[in-house]
């Protein structure tokens, strides 16, 4: 390898790292003129900017898997009433393959938290019986009333239109033969006015429910579930229009169903518009709950229905949202809610901060005591090391949303140790060589690329570790992984692009090259033991015989032919020194 | 120049060594000690401190608090919870923590406002969580599912790279011997198991892998013609692998140890329980360990499982010689 071509490729390395450090910079530059989300300042993770997180785990019948589509309709929802609430800046993921992570910055008002806790499980249910929201025979002994929850007795005839008990298998969901008996005394003793619900109840989709509105004046047997509010495409109030166009007093929900949901529904109305009262009502239940009963005046087969009753403005606004955004596919429940003070994010912050400059540069002092001017190499890699990862950070922030937590910050610092390292191996090799006899241009290359092989070897551990950890763990764990990847491929670029071209360079100034004793590669310390003078030296018998040939052996077979050459002159020149 | 560098030259040409290989019986029972007292710790001690991310729980921090007595946050918490039994810690100089059984949203809110008044601060001063009993069980199971995908991963990269399954065998033999370390060591000081220790264990599996097989990648290049020669065993050519590595596996060490005590220190003494303790302890311990392992265990180790092999044995040199 000729002089010139050594340098001409170093500094060719050298530009092309200049150019990622100036395309990256010019991306966000130029980002952050189109894109608010740009920045030169990463985002930082609530851990550190104080927030409020809340897990939300799924609520499933056993044996009962959730599917990603599912979670990921879910979180679309969630998002939907977080932003719909005027918080910004709030984040909503998938967790795992079930959980949802909702991180709002600030301390948010109570109403939006309960929009995000509401689990909000939609059904519509056909109406089988109902009656007023008090045990049953309650109407007729003033005495359970008083006994409150008292264990009161069914009596069938306290309501008006007795269905006789199952004497067949349920044909269709407004079947009265799904009402069996033990169903039946369940329904006679609820008292809407007694919570009957556990927090995070799930009910089976394929039985009849039994359940109260939610004002608990009334009580209801329902169905099956028909159609679900994952299929209403869009819900809205607005008031009734009469025939020609002008707009009536009345209240009403518009609701829109999507594909399947139109087809249900339809066939829902069908079946439910010839029967007979409280027959021809369907329920629609949130979270367990009816909230409204409306009676199917005619059969919708086009997807648009309308909801008409005792509705004003605002509740009517109510129940349209409820529709809209209340459609979750599955319902949750909260499995923990953290509030993270902003002032101990910044605490954490900062201390980490100087605990990682203290860090570094005890690692700078080391690296001075033990590699004199080679310092130098490890100083500038380490800080374009920092300012890659810095800009990488500040991109993927912008483009994947990244958020810098506690965690990564940690991972960042731990990961100096791990790219200092990869330094040491290079010039510790270089000395090896050195202690070889070869000269510093020869070493350096000579070095390079045993040095590379270790460090390629040794960095794919480490990524493998990484990408394992990113790909199969959650929440923190997640976080460091992509720091500790991050700084592993960075420690790549920096050692390829910046410290081999670097101390290529080096090794052709006369401060190195001469060994001088602040060098770091002094040669006369280096060869205590065989030096025998500049060019010279004596295959040392304390090396034992033919072993320094063998140690070569491995580098002299990955030599260019150039190289190879000038190993066999300087070997020649070797002979006539020892002479 | 220093000494450190002398001892290079000297470990470099072999005119001084240090015979590691050879006293492996000593640096086994060594480690099977400290390993076996790592196993014994936690036993004694009734099994580990769990962090409320494994327990499950409420969580109260207190900012800005002019005293830190525990007294007034136990009597705010029994004037709402009478039998609660609060764990209160002093974090950093002017924050207080306590931890409370779950409580539901009502007496949560109480309790929050009970330590405000106690302690003199605004409620806002006083953030308040509740962490499910399963959330650190989840990310306990992906980590452990994680770790042994990344065994398999790995052992596989290794016996490719290498060229032989024993390298990988002896690596993680060693990477076993750090991790029961550590956490012995976690054990006997008492910290919390949090998520975050967690972090810390899973990375000193990539630190210790990390670290034997740069010893190990040069254990390849000294042993690759070893069978063929008639001077030298393949012991002792591991033993001047281990020898020629030992100034960079010291450096390494003193660096990869020096801003991971740094963040042990600050986040011991200024932040208390967190984060950055957690993390800092586990790796701390990992990378001494982890040194340890990858110079006295992970290459004996290796030279045990190899000299068996007919090629390398000892005898057959003798006899040749």
């Amino acid at each position: 390898m000729s002089v010139s071509n050594t340098v001409k490729s170093a500094r060719k390395s050298l530009s092309w790292l200049l150019a990622i450090i100036i395309g990256l910079t010019a991306l966000i530059a130029v980002g952050s003129l189109s894109d608010e989300n740009a920045s030169f300042t990463p985002k930082l993770a609530l851990d550190l900017q104080g927030g409020t997180q809340v897990i939300l785990s799924p609520l499933l019948l056993d044996g009962e898997a959730v599917t990603q589509e599912q979670l990921d309709q879910a979180v679309s929802i969630i998002r939907q009433r977080v932003d719909a609430s005027g918080v910004s800046e709030s984040q909503v993921i998938t967790q795992g393959d079930r959980n949802i992570i909702v991180s709002i910055p600030g301390v948010p008002d109570d109403n939006t938290l309960a929009l995000i806790k509401a689990s909000a499980k939609l059904e519509f249910r056909a109406v089988l019986l109902t009656s007023a929201g008090t045990p049953t025979s309650a109407v007729d002994t003033g005495g359970a009333a008083i006994d409150g929850e008292g264990t009161p007795q069914p009596d069938a005839s306290a309501v008006p239109d007795t269905p006789a008990l199952p004497s067949a298998a349920p044909t269709d969901p407004s079947d009265l033969n799904w009402i069996s008996a033990e169903l039946r005394s369940d329904f006679d003793a609820l008292d809407c006015a007694v919570p009957f619900r556990q927090a995070g109840q799930v009910d089976d989709p394929t039985i009849p429910l039994i359940t109260c509105d939610v004002t608990g004046n009334e009580k209801f047997i329902l169905g099956p579930v028909e159609v679900e509010g994952a299929d209403i495409s869009d819900a809205s109030n607005g008031t009734v229009q009469t025939s020609t166009g002008a707009s009536t007093n009345t209240w009403a929900v518009n609701l829109d169903f999507d594909g399947a949901g139109t087809q249900a529904f339809a066939d829902v109305t069908q079946r439910l518009f010839p029967l007979a009262a409280p027959r021809n009502q369907f329920a629609i239940t949130l979270d367990g709950f009816v909230i409204t009963a409306p009676a199917t005046q005619a059969v919708i087969s086009n997807g648009s229905a309308q909801i008409t009753g005792s509705f004003d403005q605002s509740s009517s606004k109510v129940l349209a949202d409820q529709l809209k955004y209340g459609s979750l596919p599955i319902g949750f429940e909260v499995e923990s809610q953290e509030n993270i003070s902003a002032s101990l994010g910044s605490d954490q912050l900062t201390n980490g901060l100087i605990a990682g400059l203290i860090g570094l540069l005890l690692v700078v002092i080391y690296s001075v005591f033990q590699y004199r001017g080679l310092a130098i190499v490890t100083i500038g890699s380490l800080l374009i090391a920092a300012v890659l990862v810095y800009l990488f950070i500040a991109v993927l922030s912008w483009r994947q949303g990244y958020r810098l937590s506690l965690a990564g910050v940690t991972g960042l610092i731990v990961s100096i140790g791990i790219t200092v390292d990869s330094f040491i191996v290079y010039f510790e090799r270089v000395r090896d060589e050195i202690r070889e006899g070869r000269n510093l241009e020869v070493a350096v290359e000579n070095a390079w690329k045993r040095a590379l092989r270790t460090i390629l070897a040794s960095d794919a551990v480490s990524f493998t570790a990484a990408a394992t950890l990113f790909l199969l763990t959650v929440g923190n764990v997640r976080g460091f992984a992509f720091t500790l990847g991050l700084t592993t491929i960075v420690d790549l670029i920096v050692v390829l692009l910046f410290t081999h071209p670097f101390l290529q360079l080096l090794s052709r100034t006369k401060f190195f090259s001469s060994g001088h004793p602040w060098s770091g590669f002094d040669s006369k310390a280096l060869t205590a033991s065989g030096y025998a003078g500049r060019g010279k030296f004596r295959i040392a018998e304390t090396l034992g015989s033919g072993k320094a040939e063998k140690a070569s052996k491995e580098a002299a077979k990955r030599q260019t032919i150039a190289e190879r050459k000038a190993q066999e002159a300087l070997a020649a020149a070797n002979k006539t020194g020892d002479n | 120049m220093s000494k450190l560098k002398d001892l290079g030259n000297d470990l470099y040409s072999g005119s001084k060594s240090l015979d590691i290989v050879g006293r492996r019986k000593v640096w086994y029972f060594v480690g099977i000690i400290v390993v076996i007292a790592s196993i014994l710790v936690p036993v004694v001690k009734g099994g580990f401190n769990f962090g409320i991310e494994f327990r499950g729980g409420s969580e109260f921090r207190i900012d800005g608090v002019a005293s830190s007595s525990q007294e007034l946050a136990r009597d705010a918490v029994r004037s709402i919870e009478p039998a609660s039994e609060p764990l209160i810690t002093t974090v950093g100089l002017n924050s207080v923590r306590v931890q409370t059984e779950q409580l539901d949203d009502v007496a949560s809110e109480e309790v929050r406002i009970a330590l405000a008044n106690a302690y003199g601060v605004e409620s806002s001063a006083v953030a308040s969580s509740f962490i499910g009993a399963n959330w650190g069980a989840d990310v306990t199971e992906k980590a452990v599912i994680a770790l042994v995908v990344f065994l398999l991963l790995v052992t596989l990269l290794m016996a490719l790279y290498f060229r032989t399954v024993k390298m990988s065998v002896a690596a993680l033999m060693a990477l076993v011997h750090d991790m029961v370390i550590t956490l012995g060591v976690y054990a006997l000081v008492g910290f919390e198991i949090t998520p975050a220790a967690v972090i810390g264990f899973l990375t000193i599996l990539g630190y210790s892998l990390y670290d034997t097989v740069v010893v190990f990648d040069k254990v390849r290049e000294n042993t690759l013609d070893v069978e063929f020669s008639e001077t030298t065993t393949f012991a002792s050519q591991v033993n001047l692998a281990i020898n020629q590595t030992l100034v960079r596996s010291l450096n390494t060490s003193v660096v990869a140890v020096l801003p991971v005590a740094s963040i042990l220190v600050i986040g011991a003494v200024i932040l208390g329980a967190g984060t950055l303790r957690d993390i800092a302890l586990a790796l701390f311990i990992g990378i001494i360990a982890g040194t340890y392992s990858s110079i006295f265990i992970a290459g004996p180790l290796y030279v045990d499982l190899r000299q068996r092999e007919r090629k390398f044995s000892p005898k057959a040199v003798t006899a040749k010689v």
